[in-house]
């Protein structure tokens, strides 16, 4: 009989590289450290700053087209000055390069994601992910999406055939407005405007409402559910979720994304580290909003099927499917953005290219989410309500008021340097703590009053009789 | 200000993720909450009971695979024993103790599978279904060694077994045994303490001890509520009562207990294989009977505590190579029965919670 191969553990044969392969390999390797000593005397010498070709800063070579560009129309006659103003051209090209350079950098993002997110659950549960469509399956999205495009879109019978066409197309719009005002290298923005932080809440929440014409367009139970409980959270979780950010405009004193991500470059600290309660605030509400584990109520696939978008097939549903990862992307930027110091990394974003680095805590942020998903069973939706109005509002307005006491005393005692925001960084944590555990006790919650109660093991067996001794019994 | 509000229906299957099968819930719901619930069974009824009407005895043994189709052995040893009973076979020791190493197998893995799909229902995106799935692989390659399938095994025989276990067999069972405690207690450590799945199952789909002995409940259903009874003590049928065991006993009968007696069960089937495969006589694994069996009219009973509970054969004999009348009594519709009384007044994440912890299969409810 045929022995079983799931019996022996996993041995996979060790594969030798053949000296064939390895030499290029080897002289590959070389040029590419070769290239990066290069490239780092080059950027040592100072011969790149401020010049178009600093890639380092993306934001310059646009920065000199524009220039470029000003100068060709500078001298075009008066009345299309009047008309257009000056720097018509320049405006436009830049704008549609940076408009360009989103969408690009969102669509590839998509596609790679999808794949990443699929490998690491499946690492998570123990199994290998999509690994057979391209090297290691790095296809798949591709797959996936041409298999959905060639899906037939089924419409129900009673659905509202105008308001079903309209969600999925209204519910990318802001998905990748979101993306305008984050900054990727001191000069690499897209809409620098210095109340970035109220554009954001605001372009964050519009989805909801496409999500709630999906839901109801359906005219499917499930769908309805859906709909009525993403409405539900986003208006409980947009609450602590503003009240987290306004600790961080507190704090950095301005709205301006690009500004707070300065003044995290120039104080050399971590806003999640100096307000972990913040952060964590913020990223809870934000799994909300984003229908994730452990908060994925609104699309609970044991419970209710898929929500709002039940009824959706083919590339409606893939449309839905990248936007909820697209904006999973985009949380993972403001955490960057917000918490983690955007792209400044301790100095060390004069030599690496800093869009390079805020990737990097983009993708950190994101693997949590993804392990967050691949791990935690999900909450119901009165005791997220619950969360949300008895535990982190309280606690988050408590700690705003503790973030501008610290403020005030910033401002008026003149220490400069690394020593107010190092007690600061201590006493927020330890305040974080206090408080969490302080209010769960306050509200009533006791651990250790309801001991875990393992069965009660017995070898004596019985009926009713039984039953009532065995309760009985201490 | 109230805004009027009327309850609606919500068709929750025959197919849904949670309804673990073609089972059909038609739930009267006011918002979120539950008013009524009619649930709606037979999508997968093969008229079993009486298609084994037309069937020699051993011929209907590949029928009781496919009613629990997630604990075969277990089915097969209760048919087996209704069998043997009616038709006075006698059954070697070895051939016993076989009988309890794969029905204990077959119950860690059943167990696996009804944690897993439990805490899946309770929304973990399916990763303790996976690691439970892993241990529940390695039990079914045991299967196929030894029977030559996964899940229908049709291995159990009257009078015995099909085959006595290949050599290889107890190396691997040996070493299943002595992993799956880490295995178990690695569940305990990513389960048993979480905030979220405490908050979703404590306290929901609770069942008294009165109400569960009404309901005529059985298995870790019956268990969690409280009450003591396992057929495996209290009527000991193979070799069981040659083996040192506990029962677990829940204290609440919530979801939580429910999920934590299998679990614990899991633990002790441990032991008891352990056991058994020390003290494994030799001899005969089967007693030959004639092909075509003709046991005197008559007719006997027989019940097993299978994974879901007490599942019970019911076989009478008119002197012919067929039963005359071939009953099964299913643990799964017993326990499904009172679904309606703990769901109403609940939500309906909390109904399909309840669902999942009681642990239904659907071919076993329509058989």
């Amino acid at each position: 009989m045929m022995r079983s191969a799931w019996l022996d553990p996993v041995r996979t044969p060790a594969r030798r590289l053949s000296p064939r392969v390895l030499a290029p390999l080897a002289v590959a390797l070389l040029a590419f450290v070769a290239l990066n000593v290069a490239i780092a005397v080059v950027i040592v010498s100072g011969r790149l700053d401020g010049h178009w070709y600093d890639f380092r800063d993306l934001g310059i070579a646009v920065q000199s087209l524009r220039e470029w560009l000003d100068d060709r129309t500078a001298d075009q006659p008066q009345w299309m000055s009047d008309a257009l103003g000056d720097h018509w051209l320049s405006y436009i090209v830049t704008a549609l390069i940076g408009a360009l350079g989103i969408l690009s950098f969102v669509g590839a993002v998509l596609l790679v994601l999808i794949w990443v997110e699929r490998r690491l659950i499946g690492r998570i549960q123990v199994r290998r992910g999509p690994n057979r469509v391209g090297p290691f399956g790095l296809l798949q999205p591709f797959a996936d999406a041409i298999k959905l495009i060639q899906k037939e879109t089924l419409i129900p019978r009673g659905a509202d055939r105008f308001m079903f066409y309209l969600p999925p197309v209204l519910v990318f719009i802001p998905g990748l407005l979101v993306w305008a005002p984050i900054p990727w290298a001191p000069q690499m923005s897209y809409l620098d405007i210095n109340v970035g932080v109220l554009y954001l809440i605001a372009i964050s929440s519009l989805s909801t409402l496409a999500i709630f014409m999906a839901g109801w367009s359906s005219n499917n139970h499930y769908a309805l559910l859906g709909a009525m409980r993403t409405v539900a959270m986003m208006i409980s979780y947009e609450i602590p979720l503003s009240i987290a950010l306004l600790s961080v405009v507190l704090f950095t004193g301005s709205m301006q994304l690009s500004e707070i991500v300065q003044w995290q470059a120039d104080h050399n600290m971590w806003l999640g580290v100096l307000m972990p309660l913040a952060l964590f605030t913020f990223f809870f509400s934000s799994t909300a909003e984003l229908n994730r584990t452990p908060n994925d109520i609104a699309e609970a696939e044991s419970e209710i099927v898929a929500g709002f978008h039940t009824e959706y097939s083919g590339m409606k549903f893939g449309l839905f499917y990248a936007v909820e990862l697209g904006n999973a992307v985009a949380v993972a930027a403001f955490v960057g953005t917000f918490f983690l110091g955007g792209w400044s990394l301790f100095g060390l974003e004069e030599w690496v290219p800093p869009y390079l680095v805020f990737a990097l805590k983009i993708s950190a942020a994101y693997f949590v989410l993804v392990w967050l998903r691949g791990t935690l069973p999900r909450f119901r939706l009165d005791q997220l309500m619950l969360f949300a109005w008895k535990y982190l509002i309280p606690i988050s307005l408590v700690q705003v008021l503790l973030i501008a006491l610290e403020k005030s005393i910033l401002e008026r005692w003149d220490v400069p340097g690394v020593l107010p925001l190092t007690i600061f960084t201590v006493v927020n944590a330890g305040f974080a703590v206090w408080i969490v555990r302080f209010w769960a006790r306050f509200l009533g919650y006791r651990p250790e009053r309801e001991s875990l109660l393992a069965p009660t093991l017995t070898t004596t067996m019985g009926g009713l009789q039984a039953a009532r001794r065995m309760r009985a019994a201490p | 200000m109230t805004t009027a509000s009327e309850p609606y229906v919500l068709n929750i299957g025959p197919q849904h993720p949670s309804t673990h099968g073609v089972f059909r819930l038609r739930v009267v719901m006011d918002g979120e909450r539950i008013q009524d619930i009619d649930m709606v069974v037979g999508y997968l009824h093969r008229s079993m009971e009486k298609l084994a009407e037309e069937r020699t005895y051993t011929q209907n043994i590949p029928f009781t695979d496919r009613t629990d189709y997630l604990a075969s052995m277990s089915n097969n040893l209760g048919y087996c024993l209704a069998a043997e009973r009616l038709a006075g076979v006698e059954v070697p020791d070895r051939a016993s103790y076989l009988r309890v190493i794969f029905a204990e197998l077959q119950r860690i893995a059943s167990h696996s599978m009804a944690n897993g799909t439990f805490i899946n229902d309770a929304g973990a995106w399916q990763t303790p279904l996976m690691y439970m799935f892993r241990e529940r692989e390695k039990i079914l390659d045991l299967f196929e060694m030894t029977s030559g399938a996964r899940l229908t095994t049709n291995y159990m025989r009257i009078g015995g077994v099909a085959f006595d276990p290949p050599a290889e067999f107890f190396p691997a069972v040996n070493a299943l045994i002595d992993e799956l405690p880490d295995r178990i207690a690695e569940y305990t450590e990513l389960l048993v303490d979480n905030e979220i799945l405490l908050a979703r199952s404590r306290g929901v789909g609770v069942v008294s001890a009165e109400d569960a002995i009404n309901g005529s409940l059985v298995g870790p259903v019956l268990r969690a509520s409280g009450v003591p009874w396992d057929l495996r003590k209290a009527e000991p049928y193979c070799a069981y009562e040659d083996f040192d065991f506990d029962i677990p006993v829940g204290h609440v009968g919530d979801c939580y207990d429910r999920f934590m007696v299998r679990l614990e069960e899991m633990r002790q089937s441990v032991r008891i294989i352990r056991q058994a495969l020390d003290g494994l006589p030799s001899g005969p694994h089967k007693t030959e009977i004639p092909l075509a069996l003709r046991p005197a009219p008559g007719e006997a009973y027989a019940r097993v505590e299978g994974p879901r509970g007490e599942l019970g054969f019911y076989v009478v004999s008119d002197g012919g190579p067929a039963p005359f009348r071939f009953h099964i009594r299913a643990p799964s519709l017993i326990n499904l029965s009172l679904l309606r009384e703990m769901a109403v007044g609940t939500s309906l994440p909390d109904a399909i919670v309840t669902l999942g912890s009681i642990d239904i299969v659907v071919g076993e409810i329509d058989r």
